[in-house]
């Protein structure tokens, strides 16, 4: 039994958004190491996502693949989280530039590879055989990447003033953006239906319960999420993710037929 | 909150066996924060995250090396006594390499 095209196109959007996102500090990172860390996250997430084309071009047919998944869509055929897409910096109006921030990029990381864990975790049980075995192996790297984005959470909120303020920030930044987290898709719910997908709403105890004992060990203030609830995995995104596909898809689309 | 920033990461040796490996190699150094932050840095830069493969860290200023100009009294005494060294036995085929 395979998994709803759209639901694996939501996990993949997820993995290839944020890797997008995490590329971008590629020679821009704290320190050397810390670059090739980032480098080493957005490749791993890239991999998950190409697997995920590659399951859903074929389930697709018509001569999709994963490039034309990844190059030629649009914002309202993406169905990533929009905490994917959001730009590694304090939220500004419109298309006002600020610095790269880390702990935007630490934070949000967090809160991703959090339920990530959970969830690769519970899809290696997927009655989709190819899912399970994509779960199983991304199970692994994201569990590095939590231990990676968690390590560096508590670096800087138990860190100095200014190192907690910036991760406290983010942290009240994204919080809400998690909610998205809960609430049931149409395709995460056919895909419940068949057993090739999960629960969502049933990780989320285990998920607060990761969260909850890192920020208590950063010293951070878990914000009240508020009353927004964003709808990116249903295609309904920020005004972010038009401003990385134009950037990500330009080759692609300039050159439709080439081959690289 | 109350630690204080550093203004520069101590330097870090790394030391890694790999997965088929009889015994830990010097594979270079980085700079890091600490022990653990090391170990996740050099697990990066110098394993590639293989499965199976053990790494050391220890701060550079842990090692003491021994002296270039030392080497006549520590090392060159020992290659001309012959009875120094176990050469002169036959090792039977069936231990194989040792």
């Amino acid at each position: 039994m395979n998994a709803p095209i759209d639901y694996l196109l939501h996990l993949a959007d997820n993995a290839l958004i944020l890797g997008q996102r995490n590329a971008e500090w590629c020679g821009h990172g704290p320190i050397l190491e810390e670059d090739i860390a980032l480098s080493n996250n957005s490749l791993d997430l890239i991999g998950q996502a190409r697997m995920l084309y590659q399951h859903a071009a074929e389930l697709q047919g018509n001569g999709a693949t994963e490039d034309t998944l990844a190059y030629f869509r649009d914002v309202p055929d993406f169905k990533n989280y929009t905490l994917c897409e959001l730009p590694h910096m304090p939220l500004m109006a419109a298309t006002s530039a600020g610095d790269r921030d880390f702990a935007t990029t630490i934070v949000r990381n967090f809160l991703y590879s959090s339920l990530m864990v959970l969830v690769w975790d519970q899809l290696q049980n997927s009655k989709d055989a190819q899912l399970a075995a994509i779960a199983a192996k991304s199970l692994k790297e994201v569990r590095y990447h939590l231990r990676h984005s968690r390590d560096w959470l508590v670096r800087m909120g138990d860190g100095t003033a200014e190192s907690h303020t910036k991760a406290q920030t983010a942290l009240d930044q994204f919080m809400s953006y998690t909610q998205e987290f809960w609430t049931t898709s149409p395709a995460e719910a056919a895909a419940l239906a068949t057993g090739t997908g999960i629960d969502m709403a049933a990780l989320q105890n285990d998920w607060n319960q990761i969260v909850n004992e890192a920020l208590k060990e950063a010293t951070l203030q878990r914000p009240a999420a508020g009353g927004f609830v964003p709808t990116g995995k249903q295609g309904l995104h920020s005004e972010h993710l038009g401003f990385v596909l134009a950037e990500m898809q330009s080759l692609a689309r300039a050159h439709p037929e080439a081959t690289w | 909150m109350s630690t204080p920033a550093l203004k520069e990461w101590p330097l870090w040796e790394v030391f890694v066996r790999s997965k088929q490996g009889l015994e830990h190699k010097h594979c270079g150094s980085l700079h890091a924060s600490d022990s653990e932050h090391a170990l996740q840095m050099a697990r990066d830069v110098y394993t590639r995250r293989q499965e199976g493969v053990s790494i050391w860290v220890v701060p550079s200023a842990s090692i003491s090396a021994s002296e270039p100009n030392d080497k006549p009294e520590f090392f060159d005494p020992a290659s001309d006594k012959v009875y120094r060294h176990p050469t002169f036995y036959v090792i039977p085929d069936e231990v194989g390499h040792m």
